[in-house]
């Protein structure tokens, strides 16, 4: 039995299945109506997250599937003190699948040891998000059509964005991918991400406070949210949450081809205006996000469309 | 002092002074129903002082933790008054209920019976990363 706790639990092998098993259903959704028929997914959402829960059910239900679980924890057991391994080893008598999201960082893991049925972290805490990476692995390939030879702009909040460090593990495995670390100098990426990730891997890397000084090489710009629920200290989120702003001007001397993305939500972190523009790939993701949890569900359920 | 040579145990030896009773007490000697010495503080050539632990009548014990604590301590198997086996510890490539994950975001800091585990993640720098949170180990 599989479950997917963090992204480089995947083979690049495996991503390109997933990729490619997302695109069929895009394009061939009713192929896919009854391939969940008689399967639960449950999603148990210790923390709130409407956009994953939401995604993760309009997948299991586009699948034909059916849905149980809770999205808070104050509607479950675990208001009681019940702890995480309970209550996966409850709800795998119930579900045949589990997406879980817990404020905890390795609670999925946990459950993944405990459960009987598979896993698939839907969020830890600042830790790991594997199917918004898979969404935005999928987002690069509908628009680039590769992962490799690619410059990846990553704008924002690099220290406690878990999306981007995903990001970096998983394009880490491809050839000659330059990235570029934007962020104010309190929130650039962690140490530990560029000696045990980026220089251990031998990848090209440069770091800036100076989004439209790089703006023109980049192919992919992606921009992230400051979230105020990973500082213990109001005032250091007030001071950084509005660092860096995308607007058209600052679009200017960007790639015609550049590619725009973002986990969402956005908060003001990229302005409304350049919504319009057709490098915006973030409401793209919301649907890619779909078909890939699609296909995520799928391969971990061990099932295959009828051809 | 004079204590028995070992016709069958482990000798743990050239442990850095003062390590001798944590280690002890990590390997949960207290456990086992042989003779069990501590040497503390002995004369060592090359380290000044020393400690020694000598294990009688077992030769199975896991020794993992070793290369954590004092990787510069040697383990001498005997067997039959000879010894058979010498070799230093290796960095344990996981470590069970011995570090303590201290990053309270981590799912160790409210699931209280779940163990705390930790593993190798470069030898080199000796960097152990929590399994759960992959947290370092400070």
């Amino acid at each position: 039995m599989r479950s997917l706790i963090d992204i480089l639990d995947l083979t690049t092998e495996e991503i390109d299945g997933l990729i490619e098993t997302a695109a069929d259903i895009a394009a061939n959704p009713a192929k896919y109506a009854e391939v969940c028929k008689g399967k639960k997914l449950a999603t148990l959402f210790f923390e709130p997250s409407t956009r994953t829960r939401l995604s993760f059910e309009a997948a299991m239900y586009e699948l034909g599937g059916n849905v149980l679980g809770f999205s808070e924890p104050g509607g479950s057991s675990t208001a009681k003190g019940e702890s995480v391994s309970d209550t996966v080893r409850t709800v795998s008598c119930y579900a045949d699948i589990i997406a879980m999201r817990h404020p905890k960082e390795g609670a999925p893991l946990v459950a993944s040891m405990k459960a009987s049925v598979p896993i698939i972290n839907a969020g830890d805490g600042g830790h790991n998000h594997p199917t918004q990476t898979l969404t935005d692995l999928f987002t690069i390939m509908n628009e680039k059509g590769r992962f490799d030879n690619l410059t990846v702009g990553l704008c924002g909040d690099l220290k406690f964005g878990r999306t981007v460090h995903s990001l970096i593990g998983a394009l880490s495995r491809y050839a000659n991918v330059h990235f570029v670390l934007i962020s104010p100098n309190e929130l650039m990426l962690p140490e530990y991400m560029k000696s045990e990730v980026l220089e251990k891997k031998g990848l090209s890397y440069e770091e800036t406070t100076d989004l439209e000084a790089v703006m023109p090489k980049l192919d992919i710009l992606y921009m992230t949210r400051v979230q105020r629920e990973r500082f213990f200290n109001e005032a250091d989120y007030i001071r950084l949450k509005d660092s860096y702003i995308l607007t058209t001007k600052k679009l200017e001397n960007a790639k015609q081809d550049l590619t725009i993305m973002h986990p969402l939500p956005r908060v003001n972190e990229i302005s409304v205006e350049v919504d319009d523009d057709p490098r915006a790939c973030y409401f793209k993701q919301v649907l890619n996000g779909k078909y890939i949890r699609m296909a995520l569900i799928m391969k971990l359920l061990g099932l295959k469309a009828e051809v | 002092m004079i204590i028995d040579a070992l016709k069958n145990g482990i000798v743990i030896d050239h442990i850095t002074a003062g390590k001798g009773m944590e280690i002890y007490n990590l390997l949960k000697l207290d456990e086992i129903e042989t003779q069990v010495a501590i040497i503390k503080n002995a004369q060592s050539r090359k380290m000044g002082k020393k400690d020694i632990i000598k294990i009688e009548g077992v030769c199975d014990i896991n020794l993992a933790i070793l290369g954590y604590v004092d990787p510069g301590s040697s383990v001498n198997i005997i067997r039959e008054g000879k010894l058979s086996e010498k070799f230093h510890p290796e960095l344990p490539e996981k470590l069970e209920g011995i570090l303590k994950c201290k990053n309270p975001r981590c799912i160790t800091s409210v699931e209280q019976e779940l163990k705390h585990i930790f593993k190798l993640t470069d030898k080199e720098s000796r960097t152990y990363r929590c399994l759960y949170c992959e947290s370092k180990y400070k």
